[in-house]
């Protein structure tokens, strides 16, 4: 079943089109969003958290299609680095996506379901998205804007192209832009979409059938560049899954593989491989620099925010080097920036992870 | 600014003291930012700091400070020409892999800067090195020549010859052995370690 849909909590309709970066607009676009703690009187205290490529706005609180916990709540809660106590905690589904906000999988004004027509999208665009929610709930200024990994790259574009939207920006274990690298493992993800022949050019919806074998090759293909080594190696090893001896087959003698594969089908029930498409699309799309003349500190010239960037010494999707070229960007521009690598055994999940230092660092940089 | 001398080293006491107030500050090698927050909290200086430890980073940025986990000898370039007041390089000039250029990175980023470093000329060094013939060891520098993070040792006489070379102006001196200031008469023998203020 990959045609997944919930009933957000809160859900607007954009009145204005959307304009896109493909020159094409969104008319009536939709937003499911979700939002935790009170905002105050002079909305001072907003703060806009970007989720990852198969995130969702359930930042805090039960996904209703998976039943399981916010994918941070370790982060995010009364009395957690992120306060909701003291914040007014906004995390709304990008555009593309499909958990509410208008993705491939929503019906157009004909009726069907957009497929393949839907127009591609961009990290740009996600975030034009989400300023458009901001000027609907009023809120002109945000205390903070935080991502981790695609939600980073849609905070620094929200930074580069809406420098007055917030106060603060928090990127975490992110990207100024998709590498070669980073293209080419999506690439493969696309295509094993793609070869599935229930794909059927991205019109399965209402046809009882969906590229879930392929979606879920993409998930397991990507699932492992979130991970480390020292991780895989730490967690299974060369370990065999229920048996003691190998079969001499093709089943999943190894643990990992019976891992990998129980991760591939458990995607297939929560997400939507035509918007798996669009999201990694717009990912590789991503180049910041060249958005901003082929420089990177030009992109953010008008700012006047504070950041901060985190890295994890683990993290080979999205390394170091990638966070240190935003950071000397930022220095360009003489702007108030912390950077720091922090040590995660995770690879690049780390952000998602049991990581005190993380923790330490997230709740000093909002709290002034 | 008292309360700061009692809670700051003494060289890091005497640069807070003359630091404008509403200044913008980087302070290189800032450790867990103990001067920053300092400056930040009774001067309301812009600080911003530069540690290449990731823990002390860590600490630094709990506490609110804007610092970058980075190399000096590296990063330096990355920001532009005179976008601080002052540039401050406590204690660390003697771990830079060329002295001389992070003295030129110092006043292009900075348009006055603070430079702190023990004096390898004073007196018990000296005596150490001509009695004992041993590479130094001392309270203020406890750590043997194999595993020292100092590979470019000066003296006070060293310094004020490589600013003349560089067409640096020496705008303030200040000399301690200990918590203690000495006067400027035979710093070169008398100083523990050496504060000065420069520009260009």
């Amino acid at each position: 079943m990959a045609t997944v849909t919930a009933a957000p909590t809160h859900s607007l309709t954009l009145e204005a089109p959307l304009p896109l970066d493909s020159g094409q607009e969104l008319a009536r676009a939709e937003i499911a969003y979700e939002t935790y703690g009170e905002l105050a009187a002079d909305k001072s205290n907003a703060v806009l958290i970007f989720h990852a490529l198969t995130g969702d706005q359930y930042v805090a609180s039960t996904n209703p299609v998976t039943g399981k916990p916010g994918w941070w709540e370790r982060m995010v809660g009364p009395g957690k680095p992120i306060d909701t106590t003291r914040f007014h905690v906004i995390c709304a589904n990008v555009i593309g996506g499909c958990l509410g906000s208008t993705g491939p999988a929503s019906l157009r004004a004909e009726g069907t379901p957009w497929g393949m027509d839907f127009p591609v999208i961009t990290i740009r665009d996600m975030a034009r998205a989400q300023v458009a929610l901001l000027d609907a709930l009023g809120i002109g200024t945000l205390y903070a804007a935080i991502g981790g990994s695609m939600g980073g790259m849609v905070a620094l574009s929200l930074a580069a192209n809406f420098p007055d939207r917030a106060e603060r920006v928090m990127v975490i274990a992110s990207a100024a832009r998709h590498s070669a690298q980073n293209i080419a493992f999506h690439e493969v993800g696309r295509q094993a979409v793609m070869a599935d022949p229930n794909w059927q050019d991205g019109a399965y919806y209402g046809t009882g059938k969906a590229p879930d074998a392929g979606l879920a090759v993409a998930r397991m293909a990507a699932h492992i560049t979130y991970l480390s080594e020292d991780g895989l190696t730490a967690k299974f090893g060369r370990r065999l899954q229920d048996r003691s001896a190998k079969s001499f087959g093709f089943d999943a003698d190894f643990q990992v593989e019976s891992y990998l594969r129980y991760q591939g089908n458990a995607f297939t029930s929560r997400f939507d491989a035509n918007s798996y498409l669009y999201i990694t699309r717009a990912l590789d799309y991503f180049d910041l620099a060249e958005e901003h003349g082929g420089r990177l500190a030009d992109a953010f010239a008008n700012s006047r925010a504070r950041f901060c960037l985190i890295s994890f010494d683990s993290d080979w999707l999205y390394p170091t080097a990638e966070s240190r070229s935003v950071v000397h960007a930022l220095n360009a521009n003489a702007l108030p920036v912390s950077f720091v690598e922090l040590s995660a055994p995770y690879g690049h999940d780390s952000f998602l992870l049991d990581v005190p230092a993380l923790d330490r660092v997230v709740k000093g940089f909002l709290d002034r | 600014m008292s309360t700061a001398g009692g809670t700051l080293r003494a060289d890091l006491a005497v640069i807070a003291r003359h630091i404008r107030a509403g200044a913008r500050v980087l302070d290189i090698g800032c450790g867990d930012g103990a001067l920053m927050a300092i400056l930040r909290d009774q001067r309301g200086v812009d600080a911003r700091g530069l540690e290449i430890d990731p823990e002390e980073v860590e600490k630094a940025v709990a506490r609110g400070l804007s610092v970058v986990q980075g190399d000096a000898n590296r990063a330096l370039e990355h920001y532009p020409d005179h976008a601080f007041d002052y540039a401050i390089l406590s204690q660390t000039l003697q771990t830079a892999e060329r002295p001389d250029r992070m003295l030129e990175q110092l006043l292009r980023v900075g348009q006055q800067a603070f430079v702190s470093f023990p004096n390898f000329g004073y007196w018990r060094m000296r005596m150490d090195l001509l009695l004992h013939g041993r590479m130094p060891v001392t309270r203020h520098l406890p750590v043997s020549w194999y595993e020292t993070e100092n590979i470019h040792h000066l003296t006070v006489a060293d310094f004020e010859a490589l600013a003349r070379d560089k067409g640096v102006t020496v705008e303030k001196s200040w000399f301690f052995t200990g918590d203690r200031a000495v006067g400027g008469g035979h710093a070169n023998w008398r100083a523990e370690y050496a504060v000065y203020q420069l520009s260009r």
